[in-house]
């Protein structure tokens, strides 16, 4: 009786999260990092449904079936399922995360991605190109596709974050500090990005926009790029 | 002293309501009584409660839709703030302080707290403190930086009105008042419980409750320390936090968090305390695991200080250094799953009956369980750089807080609400109540993880339609609704339930607990008689205990000399050690709350001469508790029922206010550490780093070692004088002159600095220099105190607390002292080999 209660939600949930497209959502991956990510949502979402049906299923059982738990010594319960399980699980996981997150981390590269500079003041962004000289600073970032590109994110009064939530997770904009986070699309075309750290009255409205070119036309648009 | 011939329970209970009870009308300012007030923190807890409930209903209708115009980005931002603000420090808190005071010594078996007048002082701190809170509202001049208060948005220059210094203030002011009930609950746990009750007998909600106190004495000063640096950066321009001047906001975070993730765990724990003791009732059984409860709390309380960093996982932290803080925060999901095995093994093993708190509990396991599930998927870095700040995070702490906090007091509500009014419902309003709270909460948050997936940050105002939020927005608007309503039906209960609920005899729910054992409604002294722990607290027979406790067969069962008598025990054996003497209601605490709330106000509108002549009076007022409460004359072991005597409490090594000051300089020298880790962590990692100018010796800071040194000889002094019989007034006043020679030497070295608001290395200098300042003057007022008592005729070589207290009190202003002059003295090495290494 309380699971039917239970099941509706999580059929629901996960028929809507597999058609959780949009353009901030991070379940609609556009670039490796995000990708990775979203990887490890899926994961930890299905093995979270089974734990939770596990906890609600035994909880359910204590009451309709009063002594089916006899059979386990109290303190077997306390020890299996309070230690062992979340043990080898937790274990499993946390390595799993470390290696995806190790992955992600923007070490340099034999060939070094090109840097962007994502300058956060109340309430815009501000993206300047130093690799190429003559470009001119930008309210849209501008980056190439298919390759990895570093955002050099800084702050000029308070702490924003920048967050393009399809390609990367998201790095905070803090004065005084620099930031490098490592983002890649794999094909060009528009992205949304956000300010996610509260920021004060604009932070509503501090969004911004990503536009990944093809490699061969990047130079010339950033040139072109209206400041 | 003999004993007088056994009263009748009858003219025992007057005899005892006379000098326990408190009076009616106005007289009710005066109370003191931990049933009262453990009643009132959690009516006005639960009053904030709504009031933030109502704001949450205007975030939801804001967010509805999508351009909604319904209020402004001015608004929102307050609205979200207060809401955040008040459910974590004007309801979470004062909601477990109340549940702790009312039952704690209850189930421990004594009569009262520890501090009776610290308990109402507490209280009128916390309201007055949450009105002022509350009222900034009305003005429009509410906190609006968010209930994290991230620097510089809550500095100065971003936020110049009085907004945040009524946040900065007004928390900090309800703060020091749970500091100081966590310290009283510490100590009231560990001294004064039932003959016999030695700590492995204890009810595990006392267990529970040790353990959050301790959290909250280890939890609460770099919180209050933080809020005072920025109150002074906002109020001086002392830039601590300052990027431009050499501060950093990240330490404002790591302050903030270092309290803000126990915290959490402060809220869960008294909640998981009262689902351990109502678990096993209605499971008729002993809970299992009672050993492996206490170690997996131990251990989650001390996991909880090491994973304050998994809020800042996206502000730069080198990876290697947040795997540690992810790995320790996925470890505590441990002891919180052997708790939870724990409770369902006690029901499997039991013989499980269903009533309306356990509906409440299995409210709290489903919910609880999914908050902690998506808590492991936050810790980990690679998710949490996706899911942080965005709403994934606000259905979380929603899952968990309501989960793991709401939900058990609700079940506590209807477990507890027949002993607070001695009737049971006779309407089951209850269920209906339930299932709107819960199919309310579920819809609302739990698409809110689905909102956040989808992108939609936290805090903004208003929504564009083409992110796909809509739907799922309007979701949690309407259901929100629905959740209101079951609280309104929930409210509308308890009412119904004092108005028309049917009386009961004795221990509705056949608990075996001491809290039962006991007239229900409780009487304001609540044991007649104090019971013997023979076996487990927790197996207890509250049914043939009560009437044998209220006939007067326990200990104590008898009025002398008007007093108010409670046991106190050894910490560990539970042996009697001492008669421990409570006061009697006073105004005092109401008169130095509201001199507090003085203070307060003068500083929020700047008028610090008036808050300082606020202070000092506060503090005069202090002396008039001193005067009270005293023994005048040296008594030797008294009576205390069944054949024993134990001495008063003035006459034993270890009395309540000795471990309050231990306890007090613990919380106290953790933020003093707190203040050292800040002047050490600007070094190393700010911005604007090596200072304009720094640091050196100065003569006036030498001279500060010998003065404070000299104050705690004579302290010691004096104790020497008073032990051997002799008068130590002499010794007093000498110590006294030089605890303001002291505060010369350090006025002097204070304004022997260069300027202070130029650079944050300068700030932090004058910081330390101004702790020490402010711990002489407070050791001035230790003297003072000790002298008067003294004269008072409340010292002798049998009794010498106040004099001990006064030397325990020079010590740490010694020990903190030499720790600030050696950093101060040790500044200039260490820029300069800083400086040589980069």
């Amino acid at each position: 009786m309380k699971r039917a209660r239970i099941l509706p939600p999580l059929a629901l949930a996960s028929a809507s999260l597999s058609a959780c497209a949009g353009p901030l959502s991070t379940l609609d991956p556009a670039g490796p990092s995000a990708d990775a990510v979203a990887n490890l949502w899926w994961v930890m979402f299905w093995a979270s449904v089974l734990l939770f049906l596990l906890v609600g299923g035994l909880w359910a059982l204590v009451w309709l079936r009063p002594g089916f738990g006899r059979s386990l010594a109290p303190m077997r319960w306390v020890v299996l399922g309070g230690l062992v399980m979340p043990g080898v699980l937790l274990t499993l996981l946390v390595g799993f995360a470390l290696y995806i997150g190790e992955r992600l981390l923007p070490h340099a590269l034999a060939d070094p991605p090109p840097r962007v500079s994502a300058h956060g003041i109340m309430w815009q962004w501000q993206f300047s190109y130093p690799d190429i000289a003559g470009a001119a600073t930008t309210p849209t970032l501008h980056i190439p596709a298919g390759a990895p590109v570093d955002i050099v994110v800084t702050s000029g009064d308070v702490v924003h974050s920048f967050w393009v939530p399809r390609l990367a997770g998201k790095i905070d904009a803090i004065p005084g500090h620099r930031n490098v986070i490592r983002i890649q699309a794999d094909r060009p075309g528009t992205y949304e990005g956000v300010c996610a750290e509260f920021c004060g009255d604009g932070h509503t409205t501090m969004r911004f926009r990503v536009e990944a070119h093809a490699p061969q036309d990047y130079r010339q648009a950033v040139l072109e790029a209206a400041p | 002293m003999s004993e007088s011939p056994p009263l009748s329970p009858i003219r025992l209970h007057k005899a005892l309501e006379r000098i326990w009870g408190t009076g009616p009308g106005w007289q009710r300012l005066s109370a003191v009584n931990h049933t009262v007030l453990g009643k009132r923190f959690m009516l006005t807890a639960f009053v904030f409660f709504a009031i933030g409930g109502v704001l949450a209903m205007l975030i939801r209708a804001q967010l509805a839709s999508p351009h909604a115009a319904f209020v402004g980005p001015e608004i929102y931002n307050q609205l979200f703030s207060m809401h955040g603000t008040l459910m974590m420090f004007l309801f979470a808190i004062p909601m477990l302080e109340g549940l702790a005071i009312y039952l704690l010594p209850k189930m421990l078996g004594a009569r009262d707290m520890a501090f009776p007048r610290l308990t109402a002082y507490g209280y009128w701190c916390y309201l007055f403190g949450g009105i002022i809170i509350v009222a900034s509202m009305l003005f429009g001049v509410a906190p609006n930086s968010g209930w994290f208060m991230y620097t510089p948005l809550s500095s100065q220059p971003y936020t110049p009105g009085i907004n945040a210094d009524i946040w900065l203030l007004g928390v900090t002011f309800v703060e020091i008042s749970a500091l100081s009930a966590a310290i009283e609950i510490t100590v009231s746990i560990l001294k004064l419980r039932a003959p016999g009750m030695a700590l492995g007998r204890m009810p595990l909600f006392a267990w529970y409750m040790l353990v959050t106190a301790m959290m909250m004495v280890f939890g609460f000063p770099p919180l209050i320390l933080g809020s005072i640096l920025l109150e002074l950066e906002r109020a001086f321009g002392l830039p601590f936090f300052d990027p431009t001047r050499g501060g950093d906001a990240l330490l404002w975070q790591h302050l903030f968090w270092l309290f803000g993730h126990p915290e959490v765990y402060i809220i869960f724990l008294p909640a998981a305390g009262a689902l351990s003791t109502i678990i096993p009732v209605f499971a008729q059984r002993r809970i299992v695991g009672y050993h492996a409860i206490i170690a997996a709390i131990v251990a989650l309380a001390f996991l909880s200080f090491g994973l304050w960093v998994h809020h800042m996982f996206t502000v730069g932290i080198p990876h290697l250094a947040l795997a540690f803080f992810s790995a320790a925060s996925a470890l505590v999901a441990i002891p919180t799953a052997v708790q939870i095995f724990a409770w369902l093994a006690t029901l499997a093993h039991g013989r499980p009956r269903f009533e309306v708190p356990m509906l409440y509990v299995m409210g709290f396991f489903l919910v609880f369980v999914i908050g902690g599930l998506t808590g492991v998927m936050l810790a980990m870095v690679p998710f949490d750089q996706q899911a942080h700040d965005s709403y994934f995070v606000v259905a979380h702490l929603h899952y968990v807080l309501v989960g793991g906090f709401v939900f058990p007091m609700l079940a506590a509500a209807y477990y507890w609400l027949p002993h607070v009014t001695g009737r049971q419902s006779v309407h089951r309003i209850s269920v209906p109540a339930f299932w709107l709270i819960f199919i309310g909460f579920n819809l609302t948050f739990f698409m809110m993880h689905l909102t956040g997936l989808m992108g939609m940050p936290r805090r903004v105002y208003t929504y564009p339609s083409n992110f796909g939020w809509d739907w799922l927005n309007l979701l949690s608007s309407v259901s929100g609704f629905i959740l209101t309503m079951g609280f309104a039906l929930f409210a509308m209960d308890i009412v119904l339930h004092f108005r028309f609920g049917r009386r009961f005899r004795r221990n509705l729910w056949r608990a075996p607990t001491l809290d039962w054992a006991m007239p229900t409604r409780p009487t304001s002294y609540a044991f007649a008689s104090l019971p013997t722990v023979t076996g487990h607290a927790e197996e207890a027979d509250p049914d043939t205990l009560g009437p044998q406790l209220a006939g007067g067969q326990g200990y104590l069962g008898f009025v002398r000399k008007n007093r108010l008598e409670t046991l106190g025990v050894d910490m560990t054996t539970g042996r009697v050690e001492h008669v421990a003497i409570l006061p009697s209601p006073t105004y005092l605490p109401f008169i130095s709350g509201a001199l507090t709330t003085g203070v307060v106000l003068a500083m929020l509108f700047k008028f610090y001469i008036i808050a300082l002549l606020f202070a000092l009076a506060t503090f005069a007022s202090f002396l008039f508790w001193s005067r009270e409460k005293g023994e005048r004359e040296d008594c030797g072991p008294i009576a205390i029922g069944k054949g024993e005597t134990a001495p008063p409490d003035a006459e034993v090594s270890g009395p309540s206010a000795y471990w309050a000051m231990v306890i007090g300089l613990a919380a106290n020298g953790t933020g003093f550490a707190a203040l050292l880790f800040g002047a050490l962590y600007l070094w190393l990692v700010a911005p604007a780093w090596p200072p304009p100018q720094i640091v050196g010796p100065s003569l006036w800071l030498w001279l500060v070692l010998p003065a404070l040194g000299l104050a705690s000889l004579a302290s010691r002094w004096a104790q020497g004088t008073n032990a051997s019989g002799r008068d130590p007034r002499l010794q007093l006043s000498v110590g006294m002159g030089l605890d303001i020679a002291a505060l010369i030497v350090l006025s002097l070295a204070l304004a022997a600095l260069p300027d202070p608001t130029a650079h944050a290395h300068m700030a932090t200098m004058a910081a330390l220099l101004g702790y020490s300042w402010l711990h002489a003057a407070l050791g001035l007022f230790c003297g003072l105190n000790a002298l008067l008592r003294y004269r008072w005729g409340y010292v002798s070589a049998r009794r010498p607390l106040p004099l001990r207290l006064n030397l325990m009190w020079h010590d740490f202003t010694l020990v903190t002292g030499l720790l600030g002059v050696a950093l101060i003295l040790a500044m200039p090495g260490l820029i300069g080999a800083l400086e040589a290494a980069r």
